[in-house]
């Protein structure tokens, strides 16, 4: 019963909490370009990969009781952050779905900004070109966020990384 | 004359029931038109299985990409000679404007969920592949097929020209719900399209909209939202959607295990082995997926053929609000009786969730995952649009989501009056 949604949840249920809905965005998608076999469908957007999908399907989870969302307020803008409920983890413990081991890759991605993973998220969209072509690509859709080529050098490194963990 | 430049010697017009007409004056305009990958737009219908729901809404992404075209057109004639406009991009925006769904196969949706495809690939294959469509672009200039295919992918550097075709207001919408109130006959999805043509201009990243217009705005943001609910994610619509998810994966699962089909599944091998060129997706459109359709209501197997008889002659699965919280005990008890009684749950007993068809809610994007809609106040700052509108702040709050558990009501009540299976599957699914 519902596969798709429980993918997710064993997502929160690994990061124990989410904060920020683009750091979540971007999360989900470094790990489906490792092979994690979420569903939820990416188009490019104004800031990298995204998907309405998953924002979607998290507003189900959070509708049904299965995660919460708390808005917090910083200085100038709100972030919402996000953990599974204990019925999350009833409706977990009923679930038959399976996902390889993550939680090493999202220790690491957890630690990073959600600007630093936009700059990775942006790079794998274009994993279909060569290295270089796909900094050219950087440079021209991410003008505004003036990445440097030592933004660049450690996305290349954390990209390596996060295939390699298990 | 170069071809880019070169124009028809009269206006051409298409009588259009939105628009009223549709105005060609470029040759490539016109040209790319009578391609065979354009003209197969045709044959897929714009809104998939709602025409069981709506019997009007038959309208093709013919119709749509036309209708896109020419909002497109409209906008940048208002746009000209304004800041921030370079009118070198006009023939861009146009030919990604008309080309921006050409890669849409058969009821999209389910065949881009069963066979892990994306149209949005074949898109890119189409305007860059060995086409008619890649030879018309091409004599533009060599790169300019990859630019229409940047713009329509999103990643083409002027994020303005994007923004005309793909953004949270933009030509892409404008028409559909416009078209789709019209075809499936409901009053909802109107809004005042003039008066916002008029107040958008261009800034250098994206359309913004003089906060004058902000009224305007508003009914296309409430349009949006009935429309998804009243005819996008209709639980009719849902149900032939969902029958359509299972025909496919049955058709799979068969050939995955041998069967033999009495008639050969020729035009859905490569979608079944998981390799689809560009050619075989091509030549899969909706009259030749219903063919089969209607000749597999034949096949020996009793569930495909099931299936297939009850999408031809809309024969639906009957559905209950169902929420996956507070009735999962209830799902796992009707998933082993639907087994006992002989219905394979797994085709017969569907969870459907409003996710299941992404529909893009207004977002106001607080933190920057997509970029909201901006209102150009008279001071010349931009402000995002919920925060100036209530109306808008109200219905991009909480939102509302929706599951709904579908099954063949009449396989239960065939089982016999005093059969305890039946019993407590009625108590189930309607006490």
């Amino acid at each position: 019963m519902l596969t798709n949604h429980a993918k997710i949840m064993k997502f929160f249920k690994a990061s124990e909490e989410v904060v920020g809905r683009k750091k979540l965005q971007k999360m989900i998608y470094i790990l489906k370009k490792c092979g994690v076999p979420f569903e939820e469908k990416y188009e490019f957007h104004f800031y990298g990969p995204y998907s309405e999908e998953l924002t979607l399907r998290v507003e189900e989870l959070c509708n049904l009781g299965f995660i919460s969302e708390v808005k917090e307020k910083e200085k100038n803008y709100y972030q919402y952050r996000y953990q599974v409920t204990e019925q999350g983890e009833e409706f977990l413990q009923h679930s038959i779905v399976e996902l390889p081991v993550i939680d090493e890759r999202i220790k690491v991605m957890k630690e990073r900004s959600s600007r630093f993973l936009e700059l990775v998220s942006t790079m794998l969209y274009f994993d279909h070109l060569s290295k270089q072509e796909v900094e050219e690509k950087v440079q021209i859709v991410k003008k505004k966020q003036n990445y440097t080529e030592q933004d660049m050098k450690e996305a290349w490194a954390f990209i390596e990384e996060c295939k390699q963990k298990q | 004359m170069h071809y880019k430049d070169e124009q028809l010697n009269e206006e051409k017009v298409f009588k259009d029931p939105v628009h009223r007409y549709v105005h060609v004056k470029d040759q490539v305009i016109w040209d790319l038109i009578g391609a065979p990958e354009f003209q197969r737009l045709r044959r897929i219908k714009q809104l998939g299985t709602s025409y069981v729901t709506f019997h009007g809404a038959e309208h093709s992404r013919f119709n749509h990409s036309l209708g896109v075209y020419e909002i497109v057109r409209r906008i940048i004639a208002n746009f000209e000679g304004r800041p921030d406009w370079n009118q070198e991009e006009r023939l861009l925006c146009l030919c990604a404007a008309l080309l921006h769904d050409l890669g849409h196969g058969p009821f999209s949706h389910s065949f881009e969920k069963v066979f892990k495809l994306d149209h949005e690939d074949f898109t890119r294959e189409i305007v860059l592949g060995d086409t008619h469509i890649n030879q018309i672009l091409a004599r533009v200039s060599a790169d300019f097929p990859q630019k229409v295919a940047d713009v329509i992918n999103k990643t083409y550097q002027d994020k303005l020209v994007v923004s005309l075709i793909s953004s949270q207001i933009d030509a892409d919408r404008m028409d559909y719900l416009q078209r789709d109130a019209y075809f499936t006959g409901v009053s909802y999805g109107h809004f005042d399209m003039e008066r916002i043509l008029r107040v958008m201009r261009p800034t250098e990243d994206q359309v913004v909209v003089k906060e004058s217009g902000m009224h305007a705005v508003e009914d296309y943001i409430m349009s949006r939202y009935q429309m998804y609910w009243q005819v996008y994610f209709h639980p009719v619509t849902r149900s032939a959607e969902v029958i359509l998810s299972k025909i496919l994966h049955r058709a799979k699962y068969l050939f995955d295990n041998n069967y033999q089909f009495a008639l050969q599944p020729t035009h859905f091998l490569s979608f079944f082995e998981g390799e689809v060129s560009l050619s075989d997706y091509l030549r899969l459109d909706e009259p030749v997926v219903l063919y089969y359709f209607q000749m597999w209501a034949d096949e020996e197997d009793p569930i495909l053929s099931d299936l297939c008889e009850r999408f031809s002659n809309r024969h639906l699965f009957k559905y209950i609000e169902f929420n996956p919280n507070l009735q999962m005990k209830e799902w796992m008890e009707l998933y082993r009786l639907f087994s006992d009684a002989g219905i394979d749950p797994e085709y017969y007993l569907v969870i459907d969730s409003s996710s299941d068809l992404p529909y893009d809610f207004y977002r106001p994007g607080e933190e920057g995952e997509r970029l909201p809609i901006h209102l150009l106040m008279p001071g010349g700052d931009l402000r995002e649009l919920s925060r100036q509108s209530d109306i808008v702040e109200a219905i991009s709050g909480k939102k509302r989501t929706d599951h709904k558990l579908y099954f063949p009501l009449d396989f239960v009540e065939a089982l016999p009056d005093d059969s305890d299976l039946k019993k407590k599957m009625l108590t189930i699914l309607f006490d």
